[in-house]
């Protein structure tokens, strides 16, 4: 029997709509540049952050990789950060120096590297009150990928604030921890953290469920 | 802070298709053998996401019979792509039937011929000098979005010696936060490929598959100019929570 003002129960609650993969030719409809397309006026892409962005500069790169150990070349990975204070930006605007969201992917180009251009996001609170370490929420859509993996990227250079961190630290394995921890490099007197991203075997980057 | 009251229903993932499906084949390398970490709590990270209310569209974003010329000094009925003259749309709702406005629907579709505008697609059947395959539009204040283009043709691709695509369009829809986040496929009603497509059989409860197909509908045909279909989209239905942490 039904109560007027009851909590659906699932029989009452609609079925998400099926996930698919999003193909090898997602770049045509998600990442036009990438796709070697014309764009539209404008389109979600890689610029996070612009000069001018309050926070430090920072390029975040890196690959995917497979269970065999070979780069994928058609993976199309989306980012959501909060900014240097520690705060997600939810309206995406392209007018501002920076954005929450942005997108990036592989190709058979340039060594099959992704890359962002960000800022370092400050902590954010967990609802236990802790704060989270620094980090970057990626999703990774490719061909053979049925339903998009999520995973995060941490920062080398913020080792105190991983260990203390109430969900890195939650991954039963320590040395899987490691898998979301990118590394620090320094090019041409710009910032880059480096995180390869693989997806079945050794050395298999974490994915969370949420 | 008030994202911290609320979550998403948790995602099926036996509804949805497992990451590890051999049937398609690609996905044989590209699975996880790990257990997926379970957050018991999504924090601001998981329950917040954008919206595209300023993202700038042009007047053709939603209409790929209109949206791409290849040859500029096309014009008019010369320029328009070859195919089946479709409006495809639906509306974005949650688990609990309440509306999702505003929210992104992007789309990419091969021509009539099943031929990609992608410099990896070598398929010998031709490019349509009048047609992109690409789509955006933000849902209205119901949750409605409407795209008009032609229906995609099958495709072969090397998974079986003779594996075909069904006709499908690719959707993605962003949802209120990136825990709604989802990229699906929609197949068109009475496709005798559906049921033979590898992809698509990555889905085991048939009534998942029939969350991805698209729908005839007469009423909102357009006589003497186009058919329509529609698709309606559902995502993780919204809660907001009580009792957290008192």
């Amino acid at each position: 029997m039904k109560q007027p003002n009851s909590v659906p129960t699932s029989e009452l609650m609609l079925r998400e709509t099926a996930s698919q993969t999003a193909g090898p030719y997602v770049h045509i409809g998600l990442a036009l540049a990438a796709a070697g397309n014309p764009t539209r006026d404008e389109e979600i892409w890689n610029e996070m952050a612009k000069p001018g962005a309050e926070g430090e500069l920072i390029e975040v790169v890196g690959t995917v990789i497979d269970g065999n150990g070979d780069l994928v070349r058609d993976a199309f990975l989306e980012a959501w950060q909060a900014d240097a204070n520690g705060v997600y930006q939810p309206e995406f605007d392209l007018k501002k120096p920076f954005n929450s969201f942005g997108r990036t992917a592989t190709t058979f180009d340039h060594g099959s590297e992704w890359s962002l251009k960000t800022v370092k996001p400050g902590p954010v609170a967990h609802p236990s009150g802790q704060l989270m370490a620094p980090h970057i929420n990626l999703a990774i859509f490719a061909r053979g990928i049925n339903i998009q993996l999520q995973t995060r990227l941490y920062f080398e250079d913020e080792a105190e604030a991983n260990a203390a961190c109430p969900v890195l630290s939650r991954i039963e394995s320590p040395t899987r921890r490691q898998t979301l921890i990118a590394k620090r490099e320094e090019a041409d007197g710009k910032v880059r953290y480096r995180l390869d991203i693989r997806l079945q075997g050794e050395g298999e980057t974490v994915f969370f469920d949420f | 802070m008030q994202d911290h009251n609320k979550r998403f229903v948790e995602r099926d993932r036996n509804w949805h298709p497992p990451a590890y499906a051999p049937g398609y084949k690609t996905s044989v390398p590209r699975s996880p053998q790990q257990a997926l970490a379970s957050m018991q709590q999504a924090t601001a990270s998981e329950l917040t996401g954008p919206n595209f209310r300023h993202l700038r569209m042009g007047p053709h974003d939603n209409d790929l019979l209109l949206n791409f010329r290849e040859d500029p000094t096309l014009a008019g009925a010369a320029g328009l792509p070859v195919g089946e003259r479709i409006i495809m749309f639906g509306r974005v709702i949650d688990q609990f039937g309440k509306p999702v406005p505003h929210t992104l629907v992007e789309m990419w579709q091969a021509n009539a011929g099943g031929r990609y505008r992608h410099r990896n697609d070598r398929y010998l059947a031709p490019l349509d000098p009048g047609f992109g395959g690409v789509g955006r539009t933000l849902t209205d204040e119901q949750g409605w979005y409407r795209f008009r283009t032609i229906k995609p043709g099958p495709y072969p691709w090397p998974n079986d010696p003779n594996s075909w695509r069904p006709s499908h369009i690719h959707v993605s829809v962003m949802g209120p936060s990136i825990s709604t986040r989802l990229i699906t496929q929609m197949y068109f009603e009475g496709d005798p490929l559906i049921p033979l497509c590898p992809i698509v059989n990555t889905i085991k409860d048939p009534a998942a598959v029939e969350t991805m197909i698209g729908r005839l509908d007469m009423a909102r045909s357009k006589p003497m100019d186009c058919l329509a279909y529609r698709f309606d989209l559902v995502v993780r239905g919204e809660l907001q929570t009580f009792f957290e942490n008192q």
